[in-house]
């Protein structure tokens, strides 16, 4: 292919300037902890205790879960107290109502009441109800997110742009074993009348954690 | 005594090897059991190739104010963890 004018440069004076090369994956070198879960997956799969089908279905899983769950699991709730009920009870069960599949970990949904606020974080590593929700926020893996909040929690949702009114108490749920949580937030005034589909679409990832609360658009 | 919900419980002040799901942060400090989080393999064992049977594992409620004298906030603030029970040593 050649142009009809001044061969490949793109400069007015004529010097050739070569395109920046586009960095590969493989240019940074293989962290440790990248190295342990390659020699991890390798052996289990050498085990023959799962497929490498088996694993790339699960990321793909994981991958396609969406905040956008737990949005239509949390409007159902405001809108049908049974089901807030169950949800309440078993997510998992729950979620399966609406044909949606919240994985084998148990998740726990705590409720908000007028008077307390309830946040979620994972101290010790970043658990978190990914095979429900998606894979989370990296904010939410930070060290300083999860030393902090247990600490000064009103501090940090402050810097999260939540200031909660005076007189409500905060808990915050550290899931230090096998259970994940996610907050069930108060309905919020201005959204009496709104469709499942409506309110499903105010309650974001954050909500669902904790460092938010939903608000009538 | 028994740990059951309700209970009083002292968090063992024990520096163990190896894993296990007990944050520093509570170790030595009292809660109350608010709720069982479930029956669950223990994560200790778990973590070097051993199962043995599943362990109860409880909801423990915090004042953030015993955890940090210098907390900012409500003093009603509270946290909340799941820990195992062989972690907790009841108390009242």
């Amino acid at each position: 292919m050649t142009h009809a004018h001044d061969g490949h440069g793109h400069g007015h004076d004529g010097h050739v300037h070569p395109h920046p090369r586009q960095p590969d994956i493989e240019d940074a070198p293989l962290t440790w902890h990248m190295a342990l879960t390659e020699a991890m997956a390798e052996l289990i799969v050498q085990k023959g205790l799962c497929t490498p089908a088996d694993i790339h279905r699960t990321l793909e899983k994981i991958d396609a879960a969406s905040p956008a769950a737990g949005g239509r699991l949390v409007a159902r709730a405001w809108l049908d107290p049974d089901f807030r009920a169950r949800l309440l009870q078993d997510v998992n069960a729950a979620a399966g109502e609406l044909g949606i599949d919240a994985g084998g970990i148990p998740i726990r949904a705590v409720a908000d009441t007028p008077d307390l606020h309830n946040v979620i974080v994972c101290t010790l590593c970043s658990c978190y109800p990914r095979f429900l929700l998606g894979g989370s926020p990296d904010w939410y893996k930070s060290k300083a997110y999860r030393a902090r909040v247990v600490r000064e929690p009103r501090a940090v949702l402050a810097e999260f742009g939540l200031d909660l009114p005076e007189g409500v108490q905060i808990e915050v749920h550290d899931s230090t074993a096998e259970l994940r949580y996610l907050v069930l937030p108060e309905r919020p005034t201005g959204t009496e009348g709104w469709s499942e589909d409506e309110l499903a679409a105010i309650v974001t990832r954050d909500c669902l954690i904790g460092t938010a609360l939903p608000v009538a658009a | 005594m028994s740990v059951t919900v309700g209970t009083t419980v002292r968090v063992l002040q024990m520096d163990p090897p190896g894993h296990h799901r007990t944050p520093r942060f509570v170790r030595g400090k009292e809660g109350v059991v608010i709720g069982l989080a479930g029956r669950m393999p223990d994560a200790e064992r778990l973590a070097y190739g051993g199962r043995g049977p599943d362990q109860p594992v409880w909801r423990v409620r915090f004042r953030q104010t015993t955890l940090w004298p210098d907390y900012v906030g409500d003093p009603r603030d509270t946290v909340v963890l799941d820990l195992y029970e062989h972690w907790l040593e009841p108390r009242r």
